[in-house]
């Protein structure tokens, strides 16, 4: 039976539970509802609940175990001559799999019998036109000992999906007879949901701490093997970045950490002013209607994607900046398009919105009765933002700018399309540089053989970025709540 | 020109600080004071009374235009300080409220030095020659303001960090440190301990040696306490104004009595 159909199957019967459930409660209490100790429908969804979540949740991991106990079995079966490492056991059995499913469609389209399938044969039929009159195309003859393979991964399946089914749909009755019977006027039903449901949050809660516990542990383990294959003082302190897949790469962090650190250092040097004094207009000058206005306007830049900024470096701004400081525009300082200068530019553009967005509300939320006792003391209403609203905000603009600065790090398209790939050391704002985003994206595109170190260094440019982008996160949420406590 | 003609009599027109006229105050289409005129006089300290919403506290921010803060708020008639209207185009709000101090409600210290909160307003306008001088001007302020024992060995500390009769008492220094010659007050003891009120009133009562004080509050017994002049306000006008001990014992209007009878407010 298909997942789908289970999966409906499950549902209808919990929705058959709610209406049994709802209507045993009314019963028990004679026909009112005010006999009862919960409200009718909280009856009816105890009932639903006890039907659907064992089941689903047996369902799911069924989903996962399942295809991990055959692929186990079946490699038992592909004899240990006809391959010598992982690799080609992996290319192996994704011609099983294709082969497995290509069959399926066979039988599916009516391309063999269903016993057909099962009886074939390498030296009776050829295998590679059946499945290619279906539309599988199969890179080379299928030996006798895959399709043996593939035939008995194709049994397994078939007999635990139907496994699948009968215990999904035991489980799901199970839990609607239980939760029936416990059903009378007394059943503290709405308390049993309660739990039910509190249970859910924290599944919910955990699932998303232990995907970034999972993301953080794959970056440390590639980040160990890195380590073994390439020595962590030539990582951290080499000054040439110069990946090659024969050997002999130099992978030195230093000119990548450098273009980073420049270019977030321009792109901040753009957005910190102009975002700040956006933000001082819109919250201390600006009429309510201009504000009304000017905010979403200004916020609409943070809806960009960055693929557009990239594009708007790539083709206006950095043809622009040739033309002043290229080599026609008469200084020459500049070589190509694309510079530090062009991204960093562009990127304080895109950073503007965060600084202006997160400094008004945190300048707006400075008491007024600061302002009244700076203005009733004849000070103008500069001087009283320069020193009295300003300092206020000041740890939380800090965090404003900081989480800013996290971005900027962390920023990746801009730098592609602005900034070169070319990682180097230098001083010119005007050379192209390249940043740990940009090469963790060429180490890894293409074809990655993930033994080698040239593409394990991506993990460990990850994890650095990872450090950093975190300590100043926390750093930043670390002002900022020391702000708060100041005025709550 | 007054409602009521034992007024005239009293008040001694030498003397007057701010002479109001026929003032008006619009809020968008509210009308939140009809037709105030008054006569403050100097070195006294001048109570306005009434109940919440009567717009006392409206009538005490024209008097340093903080009304100007306010986008929707329209100001007609004449404020008379010293003789000048100050509505006059040729006034500056910001020298204006220089001369014309004021305490807010909630003490609101600038989250600065002890020290920095009273130098705010000499700095700014440019009260001092020296870094002596402005130690002077600090010195004098606080003790003025009653709390120089309480604070002169930890001048460098953050105003923030004082208790709340001690931020209101700054608070007062920080006016007084401008020297203005009216020191405006919105309700400075609302959000204080009796003992802290005590303090304040005390203060007050000290400060009326120098200066033109008004007080707004809540509070009739502190009305009856501090001041020497009464002005009762009751939905946006001004109902009766007079000597305080006139005021509290043998009010004219049977609205003033009724409100510090306690039968309306």
């Amino acid at each position: 039976m298909p997942a789908t159909w289970i999966f409906l199957i499950v549902l209808a019967i919990a929705a058959i539970g709610y209406v049994l459930g709802r209507s045993r409660a009314l019963a028990s209490a004679s026909g009112d509802s005010r006999n009862l100790h919960s409200l009718p429908s909280y009856y009816g969804s105890h009932v639903a609940l006890y039907v659907a979540v064992p089941s689903l949740l047996l369902f799911g991991l069924w989903l996962v175990v399942q295809p991990i106990l055959i692929e186990r079995h079946v490699q038992t079966l592909i004899p240990e001559a006809s391959y010598q490492n992982q690799g080609e056991l992996n290319l192996l059995m994704s011609d099983v799999h294709r082969i497995a499913s290509g069959l399926d469609f066979a039988v599916d389209y009516g391309a063999l019998g269903a016993q057909q399938a099962l009886d074939l044969d390498t030296d009776t039929s050829d295998i590679r036109a059946i499945l290619a009159s279906v539309g599988v195309a199969l890179g080379s003859d299928v030996s006798t000992q895959t399709l043996d393979a593939a035939k008995r991964y194709r049994a397994l399946s078939a007999t635990g999906d139907i496994f699948r089914s009968i215990a999904v749909l035991a489980l799901a009755l199970a839990g609607l007879g239980f939760a029936v019977i416990k059903t009378n006027r007394d059943f503290r039903a709405r308390n049993a949901v309660e739990r039910v449901i509190l249970s859910l949050l924290i599944l919910a809660a955990s699932l998303a701490i232990l995907t970034t516990v999972g993301i953080v542990l794959s970056l440390v383990f590639n980040t160990i093997e890195f380590f073994k294959l390439y020595p962590a003082l030539d990582f951290f302190f080499g000054t040439t970045w110069s990946p090659s897949f024969g050997g002999g790469s130099q992978l030195g962090i230093l000119p990548l950490f450098w273009g980073t650190f420049y270019i977030s250092l321009i792109a901040l040097a753009v957005a910190v002013p102009i975002g700040l004094f956006a933000a001082i207009y819109t919250s201390e000058y600006a009429s309510p209607k201009v504000r009304s206005m000017a905010k979403p306007l200004l916020e609409i830049l943070a809806g960009i994607p960055t693929i557009v900024y990239g594009l708007f470096a790539l083709l206006t701004v950095g043809p622009g900046l040739m033309a002043v400081f290229g080599p026609n525009g008469g200084l020459g300082w500049m070589q190509g398009g694309t510079a530090v200068m062009t991204a960093g530019l562009v990127m304080g553009v895109m950073l503007i919105p965060f600084v202006s967005s997160l400094s008004d509300d945190i300048i707006n939320s400075v008491p007024q009765s600061l302002r009244d006792g700076s203005l009733g003391l004849g000070a103008t209403k500069s001087e009283t933002i320069k020193q009295v609203v300003l300092p206020a905000a000041l740890p939380g603009i800090v965090g404003a700018i900081l989480l800013a600065a996290s971005r900027a790090i962390g920023e990746t398209m801009i730098v592609v399309l602005g900034a070169g790939a070319a990682a180097r050391l230098s001083m010119n704002p005007f050379d192209a540089m390249t940043t740990v985003t940009a090469k963790i994206v060429s180490q890894l595109t293409g074809d990655a053989d993930f033994a080698s170190p040239e593409a394990l260094v991506a993990f460990a440019l990850g994890m650095t970025l990872f450090v950093i982008t975190l300590g100043l996160n926390i750093f930043a949420l670390w002002i900022v709540r020391k702000y708060r406590e100041q005025y709550e | 020109m007054y409602d009521s003609p034992t007024l005239e009599t009293k008040l001694n027109t030498k003397n007057i600080k701010i002479a109001a006229d026929n003032v008006q105050v619009y809020y968008g289409e509210t009308h939140a004071i009809k037709d105030v005129s008054v006569q403050i006089q100097d070195k006294t300290v001048t109570a306005f009374i009434g109940p919440s919403g009567c717009g006392k506290s409206t009538f005490l921010r024209t008097l340093n235009r903080m009304n100007d803060t306010i986008d929707i708020c329209r100001v007609q008639g004449n404020i008379l300080l010293d003789g000048e209207n100050i509505y006059d185009p040729r006034v500056d709000p910001v020298q204006l409220r220089a001369k014309v101090g004021m305490v807010f409600q909630k003490p609101n210290p600038f989250p600065k030095s002890i020290y920095d909160n009273v130098a705010y307003g000499p700095r700014i306008h440019g009260m001092s020659k020296s870094k002596a001088d402005l130690d002077q001007i600090v010195e004098t302020a606080l003790r003025r303001g009653a709390i120089w024992d309480e604070v002169k060995d930890r001048l460098h500390a953050p105003g923030t960090g004082l208790s709340g009769g001690q931020q209101q008492r700054l608070c007062i220094a920080r006016a007084v440190a401008t020297e203005p010659e009216v020191l405006l007050m919105d309700e400075p003891c609302s959000a204080l301990d009796p003992i802290a009120t005590g303090q304040v009133e005390e203060l007050i009562d000290e400060l009326r040696e120098d200066y033109s004080v008004v007080i707004v509050t809540h509070s009739m017994q502190q009305a009856a306490r501090v001041s020497q002049k009464t002005a009762f306000f009751h939905l946006g006008n001004l109902v009766e104004y007079g000597d305080t001990s006139q005021i509290f014992t043998n009010p004219v209007d049977p609205r003033t009595e009724s409100y510090i009878t306690g039968r309306i407010g």
